[in-house]
């Protein structure tokens, strides 16, 4: 997968969450993701259409996500409740349109759709597209979190 | 020279996400406002704004059923509401969002992910510009 357009969401995501939740991650090595079932409690997935057409989704533990919004309102959350699902709708919302202004700098034009929040145990993430999925996971001192990237056609390769 | 802001203004926080309400809340607290109401879409934002004296917007960009533009589109056409300051959030800066909001009269914007001291800067930047105009 073109490098170029992975990178956009890999920055977004360290960016939103340093400014808006104080929070440092690191990026481990993305792998090819080849099923629906999450690696997490609780994720956000974001439609993008271009073309190509694709989604982005962020899956967070639950131990994660809320030290996450515990930093990010300045309150204390123990359980993903629904002030936690609302908050991972505004940080897939945030890191997709971050992403998509760098995209959009670069020459490609996409929309994104408003999110869509799941969570439960071993939830299933349905993106918008058959294509494989690309999956980088985060760590934070909190624990992890994977940001998930599938396109149909796979990525596109020009501006 | 930096204006002296007016804390006690009252603030209208406009955004479908609770948590960006809260955020935007939380930040015009910090700066030193106390007078702050919320709207959760575009439709209870103009109520708001029919109801009550209203001094300063802040609203998200990307809601469902009013988008933010559309929001400031309906304060501009509004006989006792078209000279609010409005400042827009967004997620995303692109180029022909940000022309079609300053054609509508947007005041200022603050693209997402942002900080407190951006969000105070854009404040006061709006209000001394005003100041200037007036």
């Amino acid at each position: 997968m073109n490098v170029e357009f992975i990178n956009p969401f890999l920055s977004a995501t360290i960016g939103v969450l340093k400014t808006m939740a104080f929070t440092e991650v690191q990026a481990g090595k993305p792998f090819l993701k080849k099923d629906k079932i999450s690696r997490g409690d609780v994720s956000g997935v974001v439609g993008i259409t271009g073309p190509p057409n694709g989604s982005m989704s962020l899956t967070f533990s639950k131990d994660c996500i809320v030290e996450i919004v515990s930093n990010m309102l300045g309150e204390t959350f123990q359980e993903v409740n629904d002030d936690i699902k609302d908050a991972v709708g505004e940080l897939s919302n945030m890191i997709s349109g971050t992403a998509r202004n760098d995209l959009g700098n670069k020459g490609y034009s996409f929309k994104t759709s408003i999110p869509t929040v799941v969570s439960g145990p071993s939830h299933e993430i349905r993106h918008m597209c058959k294509a494989p999925t690309i999956a980088i996971p985060f760590n934070t001192k909190a624990g992890p979190f994977v940001v998930e990237i599938s396109f149909e056609n796979g990525a596109p390769t020009g501006g | 020279m930096k204006p002296q802001l007016n804390l006690s203004m009252k603030i209208l926080v406009v955004d479908d996400f609770a948590t960006m309400r809260k955020i935007v809340r939380n930040i015009l607290k910090q700066i030193g406002f106390t007078n702050i109401v919320e709207a959760d879409d575009g439709a209870n934002a103009l109520s708001v704004i029919k109801q009550e004296k209203i001094d300063f917007v802040v609203t998200d960009w990307n809601m469902p059923n009013m988008t933010g533009l559309e929001l400031l589109k309906n304060i501009r056409a509004t006989e006792t509401a078209k000279d609010l300051p409005v400042l827009m959030v967004t997620a995303e800066g692109l180029a022909e969002n940000v022309v079609d909001a300053v054609k509508a009269g947007v005041d200022n914007y603050i693209v997402k992910p942002f900080t407190a001291e951006t969000v105070q800067e854009k404040i006061e930047q709006i209000l001394a510009k005003r100041s200037a105009n007036s």
